[in-house]
């Protein structure tokens, strides 16, 4: 698809806004509909289309595999420690209200945070099993 | 009014997607009409005020599902005929039997169900009012939904994240990596057997 040029100049004007949708939908989410999981599928299908357009080799170096594996393991990682966070400063596992100054600021921080880890684990995982498939179709 | 209307249509459609797909036997036509399935359940979803859901439905069901079916497709034919389903070798009469019981058993059962949206249906009254009373309060977050799968049940949600990295790790283990040209390995061997 690298010669389409309609292709091209569309998906260069579509990716940016669906990456900005995501961060929306991400940070957005304890208001309006979305979170973590919805963020994250949507921002890797924004790479996954770049991917398609501009091809498989492009787009990892963009994102590097590496840097996807680092990932994935960083949002269980974020999503964990805030529980492990909760402990040290004498609540219980995932207890949100001792982050904070009060219970509400502390939950409001709180949920945040572990929606931004499901966020980064489930882009990477997205982009990880994507890349995988992609990757075997093409003989090296 | 609108709003049956609006479910009419799109249950109808639903309908005919599953008689499509049953019936045809272009996989990349099923394919297709797998994602148009999901974003329909997702305009259905949306029609129940379940936005969360549909969201999800439409992100995950319609696109991402979609993109690794293809992908997967391109991995499994050889040949352009192959992408054409095989006529099945055996009579479709035992598992239309139980297909049909199973689906009027599941009609039957329906009746007992409570109305949609029964303010005292068992599933509103345990711990529902709790949420939607002292959500807002106790967390400060007015999506009820976030609240839930956040903060009162981050376990779960901890789970589900876990569970999604364990599938990263199954798929990197099983087709990730460089595909080490097995076809000629297969034929180098075949040569040597010979």
């Amino acid at each position: 698809m690298k010669h389409n040029l309609i292709l091209r100049v569309v998906s260069k004007f579509l990716i940016p806004l669906i990456f900005l949708f995501a961060l929306y939908v991400q940070f957005h989410g304890d208001f309006g509909p979305g979170g973590g999981f919805q963020a994250g599928v949507i921002f890797s299908a924004g790479l996954i289309l770049y991917a398609l357009v501009f091809g498989v080799k492009t787009a990892k170096q963009i994102i590097p595999p590496f840097i996807l594996r680092c990932l994935a393991s960083l949002g269980v990682l974020i999503y964990a420690g805030t529980g492990v966070a909760g402990l040290l400063l004498g609540g219980n596992y995932l207890e949100y209200g001792v982050l904070g100054s009060t219970q509400v600021a502390g939950q409001h921080l709180g949920i945040l945070i572990i929606e931004l880890g499901v966020g980064i684990t489930v882009m990477s995982v997205m982009l990880i099993i994507f890349f995988a498939f992609a990757e075997r179709g093409q003989p090296e | 009014m609108i709003d049956s209307l609006v479910d009419i249509t799109l249950l109808t459609l639903l309908v005919i997607h599953a008689f499509a797909i049953v019936y045809l036997r272009n996989l990349f036509a099923i394919i297709m009409l797998f994602g148009s399935f999901s974003f329909l359940s997702a305009g259905l979803f949306v029609v129940m005020d379940a936005v969360d859901v549909a969201f999800t439905e439409a992100a995950v069901g319609a696109g991402i599902s979609t993109v690794l079916m293809l992908g997967t497709l391109a991995l499994t034919y050889r040949r352009d005929e192959e992408k054409q389903e095989k006529q099945p070798a055996h009579k479709p009469w035992l598992p239309l039997f139980v297909v049909s019981i199973t689906g009027a058993m599941l009609i039957y059962g329906t009746s007992d169900i409570p109305d949609f949206g029964d303010p005292q249906a068992p599933s509103q009254l345990h711990v529902g009012p709790y949420y939607l009373e002292k959500s807002l309060p106790e967390t400060g977050v007015p999506n009820v939904v976030t609240a839930v799968l956040a903060s009162y049940r981050g376990f779960d949600t901890l789970g589900e994240v876990t569970v999604i990295f364990t599938a990263g790790i199954a798929v990197m283990l099983l087709i990730g990596g460089r595909r080490r040209s097995t076809r000629d390995d297969a034929k180098a061997g075949d040569d040597h057997e010979t």
